[in-house]
């Protein structure tokens, strides 16, 4: 599929699958292509040119068919905040046509599962930042969709929030099979998913599970400082046939399973080393999904400030309206 | 430290149905008038404004201008007391104010995100529309209502068969009014069009209606715009059902409200679906 607006084009031709009961990350800088590709499958907006097909249904062709299967949290609050929790939940009830005798149970049950029973009469303007989001949360829920859509789920959330949401996405998935479709830019977070698309000006530069991502980038990495590198330096070319490349004092190596290596140099040292080469401090890097995205684009994923993203936000807000 | 959950018992795992969504979807039309409904029953100053706008109208402007203007001038040859005249009028300014208000919550909602809920449930568009045009005509009824509680003050006295008559082709106006309202609505990206409407919508809708001075004796190239003014219509019925008097036949005015609202309503829709 394809998305232009205007010159600008914002989603170059990508293609993917999702399986169901997934869970299916879509990894990338801000502007990369995320959230246009989600207003997309979540028929907000229509691809320039492209097939999609959301459970089942061309979303071309039968959009509200298609919004009946999935359920979307969007990445800026949609919550009306005049009403309470209860009469959102409703609203949504009611538009997705929840059969009335199950509404009072399934409100009860999002309520409970998002723990904000106890707030549930309060209007929305008075919830927390993290209350709303697990408010909308819930009302995503209510109408058990097939697909589940996450757009930058846990922004601004703190870190225990943000845990908690990461905890209700996977019971979810084991209680519902849901499958579920999240952009993210954070690649702590990135790590839950089953399968990551990285995403990078508007094209997939790589589509794998996080593990196989990793090893794409290769060897874990250790560093290491000792009381003679220039001997370090041979010892391990002749005995460990691992090449090191000396950095600022310290010595950098690539090898495959750091975990298994390094205590077999640290046993073996003393007696290869006739008991003067010490090493000093030692450091084992295992590969991040950062350097992925650092391999793959040249680039670090959170380059840009926070202000030129809002920025973009603005604009691309002004081009659509919505 | 990690919190564990205990996640409730899910009683069914019904899924969504498939299958073709309904050309037409009456209950997500109530759901919107719904909230629009529950929203207007928390908001206490609307209702005050409701309040207000007569006093200031009717009491104040009415009595002011009463010894100013001619009771020959009006309709019915000297037997129409003044503030009787606009008190169709100052319902009729109730009732454009309190439609376009509502209509304009589709900006709000956009601004602030609710908007998007709505456009991704499965519903199609005219039900969205139609559900706004009732909550609105709803509202503005209500408000109406309120201002009929003045009729007593000004000496006027309507029996209980005008009172109900009047409240419903006070809905049928403010039905008119909102989806006027909605496609303007629509249309508006930002807010700082608000001003603008108000200037430039409600004030010469209600200058044009005939709703505070009788339009017979305006010069002629105004004429054309009080013709294609939906408040002509419908202060003229509202006046015809409280007063007895009026400009145009009733069937007249309750046809070109109704077509006006067909109309409006067909041009949001296209308006209000692109993305």
């Amino acid at each position: 599929m394809r998305k232009q607006f205007g010159t600008l084009t914002a989603v170059d031709n990508i293609e993917f699958k999702v399986n169901t009961g997934e869970i299916f990350g879509f990894l990338g800088p801000n502007g990369a292509g995320k959230s246009t590709t989600i207003k997309m499958l979540c028929t907000l907006l229509k691809p320039t040119a492209g097939l999609l097909r959301v459970a089942g249904y061309d979303l071309t062709t039968h959009p509200d068919e298609v919004r009946r299967q999935i359920g979307i949290i969007f990445q800026d609050p949609t919550l009306d905040s005049g009403l309470t929790a209860l009469e959102n939940l409703e609203f949504h009830c009611i538009m997705y046509h929840v059969p009335k005798p199950e509404r009072a149970g399934r409100i009860k049950y999002v309520l409970d599962l998002m723990d904000l029973t106890a707030h549930q009469g309060r209007t929305v303007k008075t919830f927390s930042g993290g209350m709303r989001r697990r408010l909308e949360i819930a009302r995503g829920l209510l109408h058990r969709p097939h697909i589940l859509f996450l757009d930058e789920p846990t922004v601004g959330l703190d870190p225990q929030t943000r845990n908690y949401i990461w905890q209700y996405v996977r019971r979810l998935r084991e209680l519902h099979q849901t499958t579920i479709f999240m952009t993210t830019h954070y690649m702590d977070e990135a790590e839950n998913c089953d399968r990551i698309a990285i995403i990078d000006q508007g094209k997939i530069v790589a589509l794998d599970t996080p593990v196989n991502l990793k090893k794409e980038v290769g060897a874990d990495r250790v560093e290491l400082t000792t009381n003679d590198n220039g001997q370090m330096v041979r010892l391990l070319a002749e005995n460990f046939q691992v090449g090191a490349t000396e950095r600022e004092g310290r010595l950098v190596l690539e090898v495959d399973q750091a975990d298994r290596f390094v205590p077999r140099l640290l046993s073996e040292l003393p007696s290869l080393g006739g008991g003067r080469l010490r090493v000093e401090t030692l450091q084992i890097r295992q590969p991040s999904l950062e350097d992925v995205f650092l391999k793959l684009t040249g680039r670090l994923i959170r380059e840009e400030d926070e202000g030129s993203k809002d920025e973009r936000r603005l604009n691309l807000r002004k081009r659509r309206r919505l | 430290m990690e919190k564990t959950l205990e996640l409730p018992v899910l009683e069914s795992l019904a899924r969504p149905e498939r299958g073709r969504v309904r050309f037409f979807d009456w209950e997500a039309t109530y759901g919107i008038w719904r909230r629009d409904l529950l929203k207007f029953r928390r908001e206490k100053s609307r209702l005050w404004g409701g309040l207000a706008r007569p006093v200031l109208w009717l009491l104040i402007l009415g009595s002011s201008l009463k010894p100013a203007i001619s009771n020959t001038n009006l309709p019915g040859n000297g037997s129409v007391d003044y503030t009787h005249y606009i008190f169709p009028g100052v319902i009729g300014l109730t009732l454009i104010f309190t439609s376009l208000q509502s209509a304009v919550s589709i900006i709000w909602d956009r601004e602030f995100g609710f908007l998007k809920e709505v456009m991704v449930a499965p519903v199609p568009r005219p039900s969205i529309l139609l559900g706004k045009a009732l909550g609105g005509a709803t509202q503005a009824t209500l408000q109406g209502i309120v201002t009929l509680a003045f009729a007593p003050l000004i000496g006027l006295w309507l029996p209980p068969l005008d009172l109900v008559l009047l409240i419903g082709m006070m809905f049928i106006v403010s039905f008119a009014l909102t989806a006027l309202g909605v496609v303007i609505a629509s249309a508006m990206t930002s807010f700082e069009g608000f001003g603008t409407i108000s200037n430039f919508v409600v004030m010469p809708m209600f200058f044009l209606s005939g709703a505070i001075y009788p339009t017979a004796s305006v010069p002629v190239w105004i004429k054309p715009l009080i013709l294609v003014n939906p408040l002509s219509y419908g202060v003229d019925a509202l006046r015809q059902i409280a007063i007895g008097t009026g400009a145009f036949p009733l069937w007249w005015d309750l046809l070109f409200m109704l077509v006006f609202s067909l109309v409006m309503l067909l041009i949001a829709i296209p308006i209000f679906n692109r993305e």
